[in-house]
């Protein structure tokens, strides 16, 4: 039994970031925005965060400086990714090249601030981990789901099922949420009925760099204890949880749960002992998430489809 | 009917019109001020001698240009490999396992078959080919027969290709003491082709004289024959070339599959550079596959300019090693190279604009 709770807890330290980041993709391309940039908002989303948890951790500690940095993290994803909403709405440039050029910019730049800010001089920014909880009061003394939802966790787990049951509520129940979508399928008839689409493209763009940031803090506080400019390939492994979950919130969550655990199996295979004694090459066990990705993508790529009109910029004039 | 590559988002920039070659020159302009700017953030004494040291750092020597040209020799090979797979409407994110498995199988060449004697270093190069056109034969085939988005399959392939390099090396050319793989025989190195002469010191090698000998080659693939143009016409409509009666499927796996054999022969090259490059064994996504996009957005997509764009990347990148005497972190590079492409993707509004005003103007002729 204490297998599958160790097995479920390390499953979500890799399932929240990237179902965060990838619900975040999810509201720009849906307002028909594609971002490739997810990574690099990650990245300067983390580096804004954990800079100000090394600042402030003599003075704050727990979840109320987690909450802080949470806020900062957000704040500076949505920041930056307003390089990349200018970019392809305004300027109406290739959507693809300004993604480009943000995953590029951001670990320069975040390497390039470490080491200008820091009197060591290097670019790993440390920081004091003081965000686990081992157990949540009165929750955590539950039989079977204590031990599962409410024991050995992050307040940022909570975070992410929440952040994943606004998003649907946003997307489909709401008049803003019906607005994003119609800009991603459809903008001159959006525009026709008085929709702005630039405003509801710029709104897209913010949430999923909100998102992202927050996803780059979640990935380092979950699983470093120092943000060295960079979050491990999560973001393009979160674009690709997006296109697995079809652009659909509760798909993307369940995507993102599946490949989790299909990288828990490979990271922790050596501590299950019937794995062990099956006598495969570790190797063969690293590559399971990225293959059983490919295999599932087979079976249920037949009726895909993308928002139609992403990565088209709006032209107003061209209606 | 909007274009297939639309339908399915992630769509490859179409610069093949775009404003050419000024469009990219204003856009290193401007990058190059902002990297001045940081410079002057930075320390404002000595940001003129730093930025002295980027534009000039790779002129001081022959050895720093020939420098210039070893560490452009990789990147114009992935650029070209991303640019190709662009100019088909593909967007290739997979160049960097591709890349490793062209570089896995050039060092698998070179360290076991020693008795091909000169001939060594071609089959080698050859091996990494095809091993980078294999790597790539499987998201093109997911493509084009089960409809699986190219960039994920990509990215999956990306990183099933470096454990699968990693265990290959390990079980057949590892030498466990520095962890990495063994050294390739001195047959199997690219030859100078004199190029040692010119830049006596440096690490050039042909490599980079190969690598513009296949950009002319993917030049005429793509504009001067018939194959070239049913790639490209798939990439723009597949539906309408289909009624044209292209093989739209096909299309797609042959053009991934030339897009990846170019990665793989950034691999080989790199790796047969005898520069005393090994392959690693660690958890690393090779970055030369990633500097490829770069290389293909700067370089328009075009292969001549990829050519050029992956020589200025290694220009400004040597120049800015340098720059580090004067205490300026290498960043500063990536962070120019970044605005760079930045406003490259500002310079297709400029055609728009032009070409509004050249059709108001015969509007009024009319």
């Amino acid at each position: 039994m204490s297998t599958i709770y160790f097995l479920f807890q390390q499953t979500m330290f890799f399932t929240i970031p990237l179902m965060v980041v990838a619900l975040g993709g999810m509201f720009s391309e849906r307002s028909g925005v594609i971002n490739i940039a997810l990574e690099g908002i990650m990245i300067m989303g983390g580096f804004c965060s954990i800079l100000f948890i090394n600042r402030m951790q003599d003075t704050l500690s727990g979840q109320l400086l987690l909450i802080l940095a949470i806020l900062i993290a957000m704040a500076s994803g949505a920041l930056f990714s307003l390089l990349h909403a200018y970019a392809s709405i305004n300027m109406k440039a290739d959507q693809t090249i300004s993604g480009t050029a943000l995953n590029l910019l951001a670990p320069a730049l975040s390497i390039f601030m470490a080491r200008m800010i820091q009197t060591s001089g290097v670019q790993q920014i440390p920081f004091t981990n003081t965000f686990r909880i081992s157990k949540v009061p009165l929750l955590g003394d539950i039989p079977v789901l204590g031990e599962m939802f409410f024991q050995n966790t992050f307040l940022t787990t909570y975070i992410g099922v929440l952040i994943l049951v606004i998003s649907a509520i946003l997307l489909y129940k709401t008049k803003f949420g019906l607005r994003l979508r119609a800009c991603g399928e459809h903008p001159q008839a959006a525009d026709s009925v008085g929709v702005s689409v630039y405003r509801m493209r710029y709104a897209g763009v913010a949430i999923s760099g909100a998102l992202a940031g927050l996803g780059g803090l979640i990935f380092v506080v979950t699983t470093s204890t120092q943000f060295n400019a960079e979050v491990a390939g999560y973001g393009f492994l979160a674009l690709a949880v997006l296109i697995f979950g079809q652009w659909k919130p509760y798909r993307i969550a369940g995507a993102a749960l599946f490949f989790g655990f299909m990288k828990t199996i490979s990271a922790t295979y050596s501590s299950i002992p019937w794995l062990i004694n099956l006598k495969i090459s570790g190797y063969a066990y690293k590559m399971i998430p990225y293959i059983a990705t490919l295999v599932v993508l087979i079976f249920s790529s037949r009726k895909s489809q993308a928002p139609r009109a992403e990565g088209i910029p709006y032209d107003q004039g061209a209606r | 009917m909007r274009a297939k590559r639309e339908k399915m988002g992630l769509a490859g920039p179409d610069l093949s019109k775009a404003a050419g070659p000024i469009s990219s020159i204003g856009a290193i302009i401007v990058g190059l001020l902002v990297g001045l700017v940081i410079l002057f953030i930075a320390n404002p004494e000595k940001a003129l001698s730093g930025f002295g040291w980027i534009l000039g750092g790779s002129l001081q020597s022959p050895k720093d240009f020939g420098n210039v040209l070893y560490y452009a020799t990789p990147i114009v090979m992935t650029g070209l490999s991303v640019a190709f797979a662009f100019r088909t409407s593909l967007f290739n994110i997979g160049a960097s396992g591709q890349f490793i498995m062209g570089a896995y199988g050039a060092v698998l060449v070179g360290v076991q078959c020693k008795s091909l004697g000169s001939f060594q270093w071609i089959v080698a190069l050859l091996a990494a080919m095809v091993f980078g056109g294999l790597w790539a034969l499987l998201p093109g085939i997911l493509k084009a027969y089960f409809n699986v988005n190219e960039v994920i399959s990509c990215i999956m392939t990306n990183y099933i290709g470096m454990y699968l390099v990693n265990w290959l090396v390990k079980s057949t050319v590892y030498h466990k003491l520095t962890n990495r793989s063994l050294p390739v025989a001195a047959t199997a190195n690219i030859p100078k082709m004199g190029l040692d002469k010119i830049f006596p010191g440096s690490m050039v090698n042909g490599g980079i004289i190969i690598a513009a000998i296949v950009s002319v080659l993917i030049y005429i693939l793509l504009n001067k024959t018939t194959f070239g143009f049913e790639l490209k016409a798939c990439g723009f409509n597949k539906d309408a070339s289909r009624y044209a009666g292209i093989n739209a499927r096909k299309n797609i796996v042959l053009s991934l599959l030339i897009s990846g054999a170019l990665a793989g022969i950034g691999g080989g090259l790199l790796y047969l550079a005898g520069s005393g490059k090994y392959i690693y064994v660690e958890d690393i996504l090779s970055p030369e596959g990633f500097t490829g996009i770069s290389v293909a957005l700067l370089g328009m997509s075009h292969p001549i300019g990829t050519l050029f764009a992956g020589l200025f990347i290694a220009y400004i990148t040597v120049g800015g090693s340098y720059m580090q005497l004067s205490g300026f972190v290498p960043e500063i590079i990536d962070i120019i190279t970044a605005t760079i492409i930045y406003f490259a993707a500002f310079a297709l509004i400029l055609r728009g604009i032009l070409q509004k005003f050249r059709s108001r103007k015969a509007g009024d002729k009319g």
